[in-house]
């Protein structure tokens, strides 16, 4: 101990020299010389703009957000006709990425983990038709796809007036778009929103309750059934004393086209099948690592515990195989999210196309608006990532 | 003892075939086939589904399917199935775009010569000498590829000979970073003053030697595939490196930059990138400056992989055990010394498969640019469908350009995984 000190004591006056021969000053030095080129760097660049912009008499404002878009959108969820501001497309862009980005993620989901579990199992030809899917569909751009899926529903369907209704009417697939019944509230249809809200948190109580008592006793009660029952019976009940006040419109051919229902353009449907179908691909590859990964004396010790088979999977291999496939799958979401924007080449209007496609268009304010694209999907990619990472570290190994 | 035993066999029994049902075909299906009721119903289920998918798309695909005619007219009359004969016909134009025909041997060499660019990096039998071809082998590319003068892709060789002899005059004298900085200077001092300059100046007193200039917008097809694709993931590699040491670094100002970096980049979609390359880009570069859109989008490119490839490397960093990085620091070596000898070469071994992925991702991700307008293989199949001969044509072209994109990322794909596995020369289980 002493000899440090004596030697810290004996320290020798500071040279310039230490900054870049001493290890304990030379981060100082690099960081500081980091600093100012990466400053430098962005000042040359802002001085650029700056010049480039006085050169072309432009201005840096986002006044234009507020200016009349003057032009339409086919797909809409809020109100916006061409008299709305460009902030009001924005919007309707933002909107649309977000329906086909939650959508994608469901369907794609749910196409990854039947695809990936098939691809398990021990019958040959159901593993090698998940093969060649998973393999055809991740080799070929997703832009292809996309494109493929558009021209597929123009090319193949039928036109309205020789469409034919499926599933009793409720469903027309025409090369105009999708019809698809569109639920009708009357009145009471808020109170029966509530009750199942209402009922849903009972079905949580309930399960604590029982996970609780399971503790204490060691009685295993019928969850799942219970939990069904007090979700669906009362709202069910409740439909048909308040006199079934949802109801289901059905599109109708008149004349042309089919009139009421929900109407959902070929566009969406082919961004929406394209991308899930793609993403589920790699989904499967996911979902089939994650249970690979659970080494087989997981099972055996679940089974030499007396578990049944059910309960061997959910409660041993799935929650292992769950910390595995979580991150990779949320990473296929934000990938998702991202090819969402080739929406552009079908002509759905999402967010890059509306404002970073006419809105950068029509006013020539590149820089404000592809900034503002994208500020957006910056935005939603950290929401994610950082939903992902308390996922995470609420399923992380508990280490001691 | 043999009058005891009189009953001992003395030949053996002559070898009976396997029972049926444990061996050959029918034990097979039994196993894998129909091994149990909800099994047998799948296999016959997916079988008709195969069969009559097939049934419908066999014929016209190959059966009915016209591969020689000069419209798609002609091939109506022909026969019914799949007019395949555009293909053919354009073949030329979806591989090269507008490149001229008198000259598609340039690119073809160019192509050729990249393999053997890649071959010593392949292979470690092959003689290290050929390292010398894969480091002039960028410029020759883009030489062949644009043409123009020679002088221009000469002098950046001098430039390179010129860094090499300023960082070792410097490094007698200064560390090692500070010799680096001395080389960066004399590369901003050479681009900005003297390559063109002197160039243009050759130009005068010697003449145009070089072969014929090619604009950019003649380039099209799978040709932009693979000149924005190759470029942008041998270009992002070193970046990516500089950005995983970065992000690994203890300095907080140089982690926050690259990680700032990192994630802006992995945060939007390419798609955006590509519209800055298009339309933004010229602002960030002091005015007057206009050039090539090719040669922007390649610029975005990188940089885009550039981000994902900083991730790969970085898992593969963190892969390594951090003994590694002890024994290196134990055995005397300075930072970059350890990296360099020590780090990263299991480091990138690591992160292989990944980087071979970001490549296969970044191959397709290039049809994008034909949003912008570039004509890749997807952007040309618009101006195919517009002329009078071809106007009409659905699926054929989509199909075309699909397969080949599956041949080529489904060989890299397996490649990679070859490639692993004569790696994985480690010791662990």
């Amino acid at each position: 101990m002493t000899v440090a000190s004596d030697f810290a004591d004996e320290a020798e006056p500071f040279r310039i020299s230490q900054l870049i021969y001493d290890k304990r000053y030379r981060s100082y030095t690099i960081q500081v010389v980091t600093i100012m080129m990466f400053m430098l760097a962005v000042a040359w660049l802002v001085n650029n703009v700056v010049e480039n912009f006085r050169e072309l008499g432009k201005d840096f404002s986002f006044s234009f957000l507020f200016d009349a878009a003057s032009y339409d959108i086919n797909q809409r969820l809020i109100d916006y006709s061409s008299d709305s501001p460009h902030w009001r497309a924005a919007v309707v862009g933002i909107l649309n990425t977000l329906v086909v980005a939650v959508l994608g993620c469901i369907f794609a989901t749910v196409i990854g983990v039947a695809v990936g579990v098939a691809r398990l199992s021990k019958n040959w030809l159901v593993s090698r038709l998940m093969t060649i899917y998973i393999e055809g569909l991740r080799n070929v751009p997703v832009l292809l796809w996309i494109l493929l899926a558009s021209t597929a529903f123009s090319a193949i369907l039928p036109s309205p007036r020789q469409a034919v209704p499926l599933l009793g009417g409720g469903f027309v697939p025409t090369n105009r778009g999708f019809y698809l019944p569109a639920p009708v509230f009357e009145s009471g249809a808020m109170f029966l929103g509530i009750l199942f809200l209402a009922s849903l948190v009972a079905a949580w109580i309930f399960k604590r309750w029982a996970a609780a008592r399971q503790q204490a006793t060691g009685e295993i009660l019928p969850v799942l059934w219970i939990r069904l029952g007090i979700i669906i019976v009362p709202t069910f009940l409740m439909y048909f004393i308040l006199g079934m006040p949802i109801g289901l419109e059905l599109p109708e051919l008149k004349g042309f086209n089919f009139q009421g229902g929900l109407y959902v353009r070929n566009s969406f449907m082919a961004l929406w099948l394209a991308l899930s179908l793609y993403t589920g691909a790699f989904i499967a590859e996911n979902v089939r690592a994650g249970i690979q990964a659970i080494s087989h004396g997981q099972t055996e010790a679940a089974s030499s515990l007396g578990l049944p088979a059910s309960r061997t999977m959910n409660l041993v291999v799935l929650p292992q195989a769950l910390r595995i496939i979580i991150p990779p799958l949320i990473s296929q979401y934000l990938n998702l999210t991202k090819n969402s924007s080739l929406a552009i080449a079908v002509g759905y209007m999402d967010i890059t196309g509306t404002l970073g496609g006419i809105t950068l268009n029509q006013t020539g304010r590149e820089m404000e608006t592809l900034l503002l694209v994208m500020l957006f999907y910056l935005v939603v990619s950290l929401l994610i990532s950082a939903a992902m990472n308390i996922y995470n570290s609420s399923v992380a190994l508990k280490e001691r | 003892m043999k009058k005891d035993i009189a009953y001992v066999a003395t030949e053996m029994l002559p070898e009976l075939p396997a029972p049926v049902n444990t061996h050959g075909p029918i034990a097979w299906m039994r196993a894998n086939l129909f091994s149990t009721t909800r099994d047998s119903v799948l296999t016959i289920l997916f079988t008709v589904v195969v069969l009559l998918a097939l049934y419908k798309l066999l014929p016209w695909l190959l059966i009915d399917s016209v591969f020689l005619a000069d419209s798609l007219r002609n091939c109506r009359e022909i026969d019914t199935g799949g007019c395949f004969a555009v293909v053919v016909s354009r073949f030329n134009q979806l591989i090269f775009g507008f490149y001229p025909p008198q000259l598609y041997w340039r690119p073809i060499l160019t192509f050729v010569l990249m393999f053997v660019a890649f071959a010593p990096l392949l292979h470690d039998n092959l003689p290290r000498k050929m390292l010398w071809f894969t480091a002039v082998y960028p410029l020759l590319a883009y030489w062949m590829l644009w043409g123009g003068a020679i002088w221009g892709p000469l002098l950046i060789l001098a430039m390179v000979a010129g860094v090499y002899f300023v960082y070792q005059y410097a490094s007698k004298t200064l560390s090692a970073g500070l010799s680096l900085l001395a080389a960066l200077a004399f590369v901003v001092v050479w681009l900005l003053f003297i390559q063109t300059n002197l160039s243009d100046a050759i130009t005068s007193t010697i003449g145009f030697v070089g072969l014929e200039p090619i604009e950019s917008d003649k380039f099209g097809g799978f040709l932009i595939t693979f000149v924005i694709g190759v470029t942008g993931i041998v270009a992002s590699l070193p970046i990516g490196i500089v950005l995983a040491l970065g992000r690994g670094s203890d300095m907080p100002t140089v982690k926050m930059i690259c990680v700032g970096f990192i994630e802006f980049i992995r945060g939007v979609p390419l798609i955006t990138l590509l519209f800055v390359a298009s339309t933004l880009l010229n602002y960030f570069l002091p005015p007057g400056t206009n050039f090539d859109l090719i040669l922007r989008v390649i610029i975005m490119v990188t940089l885009f992989a550039a981000a994902y490839m900083a991730e790969v490397i970085r898992g593969g960093l963190a892969a390594l055990p951090r003994g590694q990085y002890e024994a290196a620091d134990a055995l005397g070596l300075n930072y970059w010394q350890g990296t360099q000898l020590i780090v990263l070469p299991q480091a990138l071994k690591i992160s292989i498969p990944g980087i071979v992925n970001t490549f296969i991702g970044l191959f397709k991700d290039t049809t994008l640019v034909s949003i912008i307008g570039l004509l890749d293989p997807i952007g040309i199949m618009q101006p195919i469908r517009s002329t009078a001969e071809w106007n009409g044509i659905v699926w054929e072209l989509p199909i075309f350009v699909g397969l080949v994109f599956f041949i080529f990322c489904f060989t890299m794909s397996r490649y990679s995984m070859y490639f692993e596995r004569k790696l994985d020369t480690g010791h662990r289980n």
